[in-house]
């Protein structure tokens, strides 16, 4: 196809060339023929125009000379006849001629020949003294009558005593002037003498007396004699024209056509010459009617073609042609760019492509090597749960550890992977940050405890406690920043702070990043490596901003606005600054720039130190920039780094915020509302982090730096108001402890008692960060906590140290009893299509003593639970045919939100709304696979929970518990 | 025989046949589920389950040896199969349940037909042994019959 299109563009263009050529081939012939022709027509105009000048003017000079004739006519007749004797002889005759010979330029000479009869010839004979002799010289044979010449001008006095009437051609204009009184003329012939070309005049003289309208006869009858004259045309044409310019060019013949047939020449060459296509023909008017007469005019030579009719048209051609050439070749441009164009489409869709499968390829690839390595680790798992001997059960672990470095690795891979090719996506749900927060810093708690490091969380008060964004992505990545961190650090600390982003920015300000990134602290760092620094562990910290200087500001600020920023009208978007810092090796100089790239480590050692592949941090930033935030770090080798990246998360409504703090993760206990609590430790950085995990569980701080202090303070502030409250709680950094401070402290604590300014002793816990720390503990003190602190694990402490252990735990130790109590006599509808299942989870419910109805569709199930219904809860089959588990459930709870709301209207009217039980059956899915798009899509349609299928007792009951426990009154 | 020695039977049965994979944890959940108040509740599930698989191993043949496979259905079919196999604790029923409909998914229809084959072969090797449990099962609860009487 390919080929077939170039050469139909081939030919395309061939023809374009061709077409070319021949348009400027037709236009150069066009142009040159019009030059032609209009020159050919100017040419024909100049020649017109000489050809009629010279008629005319051949005519005007054949008229005078005829007028003069004419005159020499009357002359003849005045002085010869009418006069008696005449007054008229040869001599007077031929020197008057002589004398007006220039009037009469064209004739060159003029005789007069007197009409004798036949019966006067003797009588005149012998008057003139000679004989009638005719043009041969002889004398005259006898004629009817003889026209003798007896006057003639000098130049043809040879005619004298010729009878006229004796050359036949005489004879005829003889006969015909006389007849018609007019000037007449011969054809032409060769004239006597001279032997030119010629032609004779011959002009009647009449005697006087006859009237205008004479007849012919009368004309014949009073006819005198004869005036006639030679024209030698040739050669007198000959000098008139010798006078008109251009004579040169043209070539003149004159004809005398008579007989129109046969057309005499009379002056010019025999054989017509000259540029034969070109001529023009005017007509001769000499005086008489009889003869017609014509002038042909041709030039000489073809009419020169002028250069410009040739120079024009070729440079018209020229320009046509580089016209041509140059549209020629824009058009070749622009097909080649065209094509070029197209290629690179090409190209591109196809680079596309491939970057798309390769992504996939990866995903793919990733999902598929997931599979079978869950197996393989799973066998490992129970392969040491086996009795094994000591050197397979490392083998057996090595495995594993590998196994599950595989996966994580694979899990990564298969991320960036999704986010290439724009497969992950964003979610939107509330969720609360400070307990992923919380999660995140457990997860890596063990560690951090065997190395020593201190682990912290701090957020901020302004930040809101429920946001909504993607909390699985946000703690992607706190625990890829954190667990790097942990991973590149050995001692010190590494502390995740939480920000607004718009007040964080106060204390960032004044402190640019000059410098910091640079070698020239470098010195310092060993200068001061000795001090101690004002940050969480005391270690210096890589960013300076995070210090305790612009920590305070930060709190200071939190302290002095917390009602005005709430009070504000809050824009919608939060935008959170998270800052995790650690005291780690950091990140070389060189290597700074790429952190941010695939597999790129800082260098290569680094994998075979630390592990990892590199990916976890191009992934972070991936995901960051997905959550519309930035990430940047600063990092000094050595000293530590500090990563910080913006989220920006949606603010929740208050609605929101109180749903999802009651379905979302575990609440703290709430019990310690209104405590006091004294934090004895130096720094402060670290204290304000404790501080904050108190304030969550509401209990008042206060802060001291060594015991002493604390000690100081008790006693000032219980003798000012010794108001019975809660039990002190103390809490006391490791820092802070010695050995023999716990003695020192209770009997400090019981002299305070004894003094009346604690009502109670104050439970004492220490804070610790390591686990060897926990040996060196006195025996006085109440607990140890073990950092990195958390909400929920401080709590937990201080219900224990506190007594406070709820009655709720017990129920936790539940078991086929509990849950027998839980489901005895209740009213439990089972929903499934396949029999076998229905059956065996009806037996399974029945075990527990409930009354178990069931269904196999969903249709059956509506019908059954058409309100009021019995039913207590439902177990619902999430795929079935026809109607499936979530569409059941949908118009299930469309049922009831219709009734609900005519209850609610009813129960309005009557005002007894305390009574009134909404409908609300707890439907909880049945399901085979487990997995969280299930569980989301089952509480999307309004289910209230899932069980997987077959029953687990543990599962069961923990879905079950929720609904059926909260309200017993309701649904007995 | 006397009723222990039938007990014996069974439970060495039943025991081979989890030894062989053939069951899992689920069915000894249903043989606890058995009472008093329901005797026979592991012999009617195991019946319900028997009759339930035939109909639909019959409708898979069925769907697949049509020219154009409605792998839909079929995808149907082998989940409710791999559902009531699983409760019942049919451990390889389940197995090669989740293999074909991997090969449903994929519209594999070579793939389908094997996959057919060992759940049929799967199926009516269990098949035979539920035969001979319930038998024995029946024999047991004849044999307490009779001593009631």
């Amino acid at each position: 196809m390919a080929v077939g299109g170039k050469r139909r563009w081939w030919w395309k263009r061939r023809a374009a060339v061709v077409a070319g050529v021949t348009i400027a081939v037709s236009v150069w012939l066009g142009s040159h023929c019009y030059f032609r022709r209009e020159n050919m027509a100017k040419a024909e105009e100049a020649l017109v125009s000489m050809c009629e000048e010279r008629a005319r003017m051949i005519q005007d000079q054949f008229a005078v000379s005829v007028n003069h004739v004419h005159a020499l006519a009357i002359l003849i007749s005045t002085f010869y006849y009418q006069k008696q004797p005449p007054a008229l002889d040869q001599e007077t005759f031929a020197y008057y001629t002589a004398k007006t010979a220039f009037e009469r330029p064209l004739l060159n000479g003029v005789a007069y020949a007197e009409r004798i009869i036949h019966s006067q010839r003797e009588i005149f004979e012998t008057r003139q003294g000679w004989t009638i002799m005719t043009m041969k010289r002889e004398p005259s044979p006898m004629q009817d009558e003889y026209a003798p010449v007896i006057y003639s001008q000098e130049t043809v006095s040879y005619i004298e005593a010729i009878d006229m009437m004796s050359g036949e051609e005489d004879r005829e204009n003889i006969l015909r002037a006389r007849a018609t009184g007019k000037a007449v003329l011969t054809k032409p012939f060769r004239l006597l003498e001279s032997n030119h070309l010629g032609v004779v005049l011959t002009f009647p003289v009449y005697r006087s007396g006859l009237p205008e309208d004479a007849t012919v006869e009368q004309r014949v009858e009073a006819t005198a004699g004869y005036l006639g004259g030679a024209f030698d045309v040739e050669s007198l044409v000959e000098n008139l024209l010798r006078q008109l310019a251009g004579n040169q060019d043209i070539t003149i013949n004159v004809y005398d056509i008579t007989n129109a047939s046969e057309p005499l020449i009379m002056y010019g060459p025999q054989i017509p010459e000259g540029y034969m296509p070109l001529s023009h023909v005017s007509m001769l008017d000499f005086g008489d009617p009889f003869r017609k007469h014509q002038m042909h005019c041709r030039y000489r030579e073809k009419p020169p073609l002028p250069l410009s009719a040739i120079t024009t048209p070729f440079g018209i051609f020229v320009i046509i042609m580089l016209g041509g050439y140059i549209v020629f070749a824009a058009k070749n441009h622009y097909d080649n760019v065209k094509e070029d164009c197209r290629k690179m489409e090409e190209l591109k869709v196809q680079a596309e492509a491939a970057d798309v499968a390769k992504s996939q390829f990866l995903a793919t690839v990733s999902h598929e090597i997931r599979t079978p390595m869950n197996g393989v680790l799973g066998m490992l798992d129970m392969l040491l749960d086996t009795d094994l001997n000591l050197t397979q059960k490392d083998y057996a672990q090595t495995a594993q550890v590998c196994g599950k470095a595989l996966i994580s690795l694979i899990n990564e891979v298969l991320d960036r992977a999704k986010i290439e090719a724009g497969k992950l996506e964003i979610e939107a749900v509330p969720f609360d940050l400070r307990s992923i927060l919380d999660d995140v810093i457990s997860l890596f708690s063990s560690k951090s405890r065997e190395k020593g490091i201190e682990l912290a969380v701090f957020v901020s008060d302004k930040v809101p406690e429920v946001v909504t964004g993607d909390p699985g992505r946000f703690r992607q990545i706190i625990t890829n920043l954190v667990g790097n961190s942990v991973k590149f650090t050995e001692r010190g600390h590494i502390f995740v702070q939480v920000h607004l982003a718009d007040n964080s920015d106060l204390g960032a300000d004044e402190k640019v990043y000059s410098g910091l990134n640079g070698l020239s602290q470098s010195e310092k760092v060993q200068i001061m490596s000795d001090c101690t620094f004002d940050t969480l562990s005391g270690f210096e910290a890589a960013d300076t901003r995070n210090n305790w200087e612009n920590f305070k500001l930060l709190l200071s600020d939190e302290m002095i606005l917390p009602e005005a920023s709430t009070s504000d009208k809050e824009p919608d978007i939060v935008t959170l600054i998270v800052r995790v810092e650690d005291t780690g090796i950091g990140i070389p100089l060189c290597a700074q720039d790429r952190v941010f790239t695939p597999f790129m480590q800082a260098d290569s050692s680094t994998s075979r130190n630390y592990g990892g592949t590199g990916i976890g941090l191009s992934i972070t930033k991936c995901l960051v920039e997905l959550m519309g935030g930035q990430i940047n770090f600063i990092s000094r080798p050595n000293v530590g780094s500090t990563f910080t990246f913006t989220a920006v998360f949606k603010r929740c409504n208050k609605d929101a915020i109180a749903d999802t703090k009651r379905t979302l993760s575990e609440a703290l206990p709430t019990g310690f509302r209104g405590m006091k609590a004294f934090i004895v430790d130096g720094k402060p950085v670290r204290n304000a982090v404790t501080r904050y995990h108190l304030k969550r569980l509401g209990i008042a701080v206060e802060v001291a730096n060594t015991v002493k202090m604390m000690l100081n303070s008790l006693t000032r502030q219980n003798s000012n108001f010794r108001t019975g409250r809660q039990p002190y709680i103390i809490l006391i950094e490791k820092d802070s402890w010695y050995t023999g401070m716990d003695v020192y402290l209770h009997n400090q604590l019981l002299l305070l008692k004894q003094n009346d300014c604690v009502l109670e002793l104050p439970k004492i816990i220490l804070l610790v960060t390591c686990e060897y720390d926990k040996m060196s503990t006195g025996s006085l003190v109440d607990t140890v906590i073990n950092k990195p602190l958390r909400a929920s694990t401080v709590a937990a402490c201080l219900q224990q140290v506190l007594g406070m252990e709820k009655q709720q735990k017990k129920e936790l130790s539940n078991g086929p009893t509990n849950l027998r109590n839980l489901l005895a006599g209740k009213n439990i509808l089972v929903i499934d299509d396949n029999k076998v299942n229905l059956r065996v989870a009806a037996s399974a419910l029945k075990k527990y003593g409930a009354r178990v109805e069931c269904a196999e569709s969903g249709k059956d199930a509506l019908s059954l639970l058409q309100l009021p219904h019995k039913f207590d809860a439902c177990f619902m089959d999430v795929q079935m045919p026809e109607m499936d588990g979530f569409e059941a459930t949908r118009q299930i709870r469309l049922m009831e939100s219709k009734e609900n709301e005519q209850i609610s209207i009813g129960g309005a009217s009557r005002g007894e709304d305390s009574m009134i039980v909404e409908w609300h059956l707890p439907i909880l899915a049945m399901t085979a696979d487990v997995i969280q798009a299930t569980y989301e899509e089952c509480l999307k349609c309004g289910m209230d929970g899932y069980v997987s299928k077959p029953f687990e007792e543990q599962q069961l009951f923990q879905a079950v518990a929720k609904f059926l426990v909260s309200k017993p009154s309701s649904d007995s | 025989m006397s009723l222990m020695a039938l007990r014996e039977q069974l439970n060495v049965l039943v025991n081979s046949m989890f030894l062989e994979g053939l069951l899992d944890q689920q069915f000894r959940q249903l043989q606890m589920l058995q009472d008093a108040s329901s005797p026979g509740f592991v012999a009617e599930v195991i019946t319900l389950f028997c009759e339930d698989s035939e109909r639909m191993l019959t409708e898979l043949t069925k769907l697949l040896d049509q020219a154009v496979v409605d792998y839909q259905k079929v995808d149907a079919y082998v989940h409710q199969l791999k559902g009531s196999s699983s409760s019942v604790g049919a451990q390889n029923v389940k197995l090669a349940c989740i293999q074909f409909k991997q090969f449903c998914e994929e519209n594999n229809k070579e793939g389908c037909l094997s996959a057919l084959n060992m759940v049929k072969h799967q199926y009516y090797s269990l098949r035979s042994k539920f035969d001979t449990m319930l038998q024995l099962e029946q024999r047991i609860q004849a044999y307490g019959s009779e001593q009631q009487n």
